[in-house]
């Protein structure tokens, strides 16, 4: 599932570029198209570009450049008030002197929805994020985690088809993070409604969305699902970002069906896959994943080109143990083996040869 | 570590009741603590409370006729000041024997101001009397009665006795009616005559010109606090030293300067006529008045309006317009509905503040205010500098010190003082 085009967008952005002081761009050139219903998030590291492009969807910034489209109309000149898209922000801005039911009520009241609309509205707003005990109590009087799900519900009330998130977990501790990142995801399949989350947790991005846009330096550097961005990186930036990540530097040989041959700095030959590498003389970086690597003579193919290492360091973790190797030159190395019954724990010291299946291994840019 | 039940007090490693070593262990802080706040206690207490205490007091004090007229007051006690006779020889006597004493003493002056304050005359008859009865013999030249009335014949007026009999105890409410226009007769608590009422109407002109002050520092403040708030930080600064630079010029100047715009001849009126907007006869007369007053002491209150009003907007986050914004609200509704109820301790506070010291403003109306531009502390400034009747300026200060405490504690019921910030 790569890009889908077969439905019509719901959200486009055309070619949008943003600049604040007309010297540098922000938003570089940025094309995205998403269908009714998806779960997207924009990730990357500050000042990548990723809360200007939810504040241009938002109507809070307007684009420098370029259109902006929703359900097929051009939103660039219709105020926030009347783009009808549900936001949640990143410290909820629940008003402090509303009470939650009136928190809610405000969206449905700035619509001119009658009175006994309304309630039975924001009663069932309220039940549907488990807070319906909480409506006389003001935002003060509850824990980050109620606020965040009566920002929800704030979001949602008014139905609408579009929900923006601006890292709306950021404040909350790691375990109620882990049980709201489920809930929202439920929430949002269940209402069919359409989600463009912004965060800077990998995790968070992985675990939520159907699709993931990785950013950096004002451009979308991937948009692919979780589980092809973590195992299929198209650059380096995105195998480092995402994820732990082993890189090895040297320069391609040759590519041929499929293969490439790289002669590392310290000599040695390895078979990779080429992603964004085209032709031999080339420097490239060489990007494989901790839990891929493999020292086990048995399980590997015969003819795969084999590295010396050193064993630096291990950590018993519990689930698994990860251990610090010196290869080729990197004294970085790291493997994760699972604590299985017959598994190796590996001393410091140790001399072993290590190697992975060419197709884990992947050429990138350097 | 002791295992102790819930019903025996805690006790530490030692033995010692765990509430009673906590004590000791923070008795030295709470003595430091409390060493480094006496300096301020100290000057508060001296500078502050005492002069306070001692004003208030003056505001009831009355014991100089019963000093100086120790025996008259007792004989007085036996008169009937509503019989419409005249006291008898005894009380002549008994005043003669006093007065000698008061006029050796220098006191029968001051006796006079004092009594002069509660009926005009009273200071030039005991003036003049206390030539002639100096010369007299308290104990041989009686008897007085004929003989006082023939030094002066207002001693044969009843009313001049009942003035002393009513103004005779040692403590007075007398101070406290003059400031509210009334006055103490023989025959009871009265209004004062018509053309003698003037501190009421001062009292409500101070209120009112000091809640239209608050009102014009609120509409005038609030745009520019808005602006400070919202501005980035560098360019917050520069117009942040634009609100603060009156508070560098001395109130003096800043009001004089005020004359030099307002007044007849002054460079508002020149611009206007240049203008031909006004013509040179019909200048406009906006000072020496409650015009000039009230613009005067707008623009020198404002700073004390924006500052509250700018802090406490300064700690609305602006994700909350936005957040309104995005659930569909107009700029206006989402102004109005959600960052006007934010910003409404920041008012309270620079409203208090504002209205607080207006109500006491000297100097500003003193400069520009002419006769009905005037406020309450001129007229307080009056009795202690001009006519020396510091019982009634405290009586008026007392006054004004319950009006400013009566509406503080009225914002607290409506408005609630928690509510108020300073950011």
């Amino acid at each position: 599932m790569a890009l889908d085009t077969s439905k019509d967008a719901f959200v486009k952005f055309d070619r949008v570029q943003k600049s604040y002081d007309g010297e540098t761009l922000v938003v570089k050139d940025l094309n995205l198209e998403m269908p009714k219903g998806e779960f997207l998030t924009m990730l990357g590291p500050s000042g990548s570009g990723k809360t200007t492009c939810l504040m241009m969807l938002a109507g809070f910034e307007t684009a420098t450049h370029g259109d902006i489209l929703l359900d097929g109309v051009s939103i660039n000149n219709i105020p926030p008030h009347k783009r009808g898209i549900g936001m949640v922000f990143q410290n909820y801005a629940l008003f402090p002197h509303m009470t939650i039911a009136e928190n809610l009520s405000f969206p449905l009241e700035v619509r001119k929805i009658g009175k006994s609309d309304r309630e039975a509205k924001v009663k069932r707003a309220l039940e549907m994020v488990e807070m319906g005990a909480f409506g006389g109590r003001r935002p003060a009087q509850l824990s980050g985690g109620q606020q965040q799900r009566v920002a929800l519900a704030r979001a949602l009330v008014f139905e609408p088809e579009l929900v923006l998130m601006d890292e709306p977990l950021g404040a909350l501790d790691k375990q109620l993070r882990e049980k709201m990142q489920f809930e929202i995801t439920d929430l949002a399949h269940r209402l069919g409604i359409t989600v463009v989350y912004v965060t800077h947790d990998q995790t968070e991005a992985l675990t939520m969305s159907d699709r993931v846009a990785v950013f950096n330096d004002g451009r979308i550097q991937q948009l692919a699902p979780p589980d092809q961005l973590y195992e299929e990186p198209e650059n380096s930036f995105v195998a480092q970002f995402i994820g732990e990540n082993n890189t090895l530097e040297g320069v391609i040989k040759e590519i041929k069906n499929g293969r490439a041959l790289v002669q590392l700095d310290s000599g040695d030959l390895i078979d990779c896959k080429p992603v964004n590498v085209s032709e031999p003389g080339q420097r490239t970086r060489v990007s494989i994943r901790p839990e891929r690597v493999e020292f086990h003579k048995d399980r590997l193919s015969p003819d795969a080109h084999l590295l010396k290492a050193t064993v630096k360091e291990f950590i018993y973790m519990g689930d698994i143990f990860r251990t610090r190797l010196s290869v080729a030159g990197n004294d970085d190395f790291i493997i994760k083996s699972r604590n299985a019954p017959d598994q190796v724990r590996l001393q410091p010291g140790q001399e072993i040869e290590i190697g992975w299946l060419a197709d884990d291994c992947r050429a990138l840019d350097a | 570590m002791t295992d102790t039940s819930a019903h025996q007090p805690m006790i530490d490693a030692t033995g010692v009741p765990l509430k009673k070593s906590l004590a000791r262990s923070l008795r030295r802080e709470k003595i430091r603590a409390l060493l480094l706040v006496s300096p301020l206690l100290l000057f508060v207490l001296l500078t502050f409370i005492f002069p306070i205490g001692s004003m208030l007091f003056r505001s009831v004090e009355n014991d100089i006729v019963s000093n100086v007229l120790p025996r008259t007051v007792v004989e007085l006690q036996n008169w009937d000041a509503k019989s419409g006779e005249l006291p008898d020889e005894a009380v002549f006597a008994a005043f003669v024997a006093d007065f000698v004493v008061a006029v050796e003493e220098k006191n029968h002056t001051r006796l006079g101001s004092r009594l002069n304050y509660e009926s005009s005359g009273m200071s030039s008859l005991f003036r003049k009397s206390g030539r002639k009865v100096a010369e007299w013999n308290p104990e041989t030249d009686g008897p007085f009665k004929d003989k006082l009335i023939a030094a002066d014949k207002n001693w044969g007026n009843v009313e001049t006795w009942a003035i002393i009999q009513t103004h005779s105890g040692k403590f007075t409410n007398g101070y406290f009616l003059n400031a509210v226009d009334m006055q103490r007769t023989p025959n009871g608590i009265e209004m004062q005559p018509e053309n003698k009422q003037i501190l009421i109407k001062l009292f409500l002109r101070t209120v009112k010109m000091s809640l239209i002050i608050t009102g014009m520092c609120i509409l005038l403040g609030y745009p520019v606090a808005w602006i400070l708030a919202n501005l980035p930080n560098r360019s917050a600064n520069m117009l942040m030293i634009l609100v603060l630079l009156p508070f560098w010029t001395s109130l003096l100047v800043r009001t004089s300067a005020w004359k030099v715009m307002l007044q007849n001849q002054g460079v508002i009126n020149d611009v206007l006529v240049w203008l031909g907007m006004v013509a040179d006869d019909a200048r406009l007369e906006i000072i020496n008045n409650q015009f000039g007053t009230i613009v005067a002491m707008t623009h020198i209150l404002l700073p004390f309006m924006i500052l509250p009003m700018y802090s406490v907007m300064q700690t609305i986050p602006p994700s909350y317009l936005r957040a309104a914004k995005s659930l569909g609200a107009t700029n206006w509704t989402a102004f109005w509905r959600v960052y006007f109820p934010q910003s409404v301790p920041g008012i309270g506070a620079g409203s208090i503040l504002v209205f607080i010291l207006a109500i006491g403003y000297y100097i500003t109306p003193e400069i520009v205010g002419g006769t009905d531009g005037v406020f309450i502390s001129n007229r307080i400034a009056y009795h202690i500098s001009s006519s020396l009747n510091w019982g009634l300026a405290a009586a008026l200060g007392a006054i004004l010190l319950a009006v400013v405490l009566v509406l503080y504690w009225a914002y607290d019921k409506i408005v609630g003082i928690d509510n108020v910030k300073l950011g």
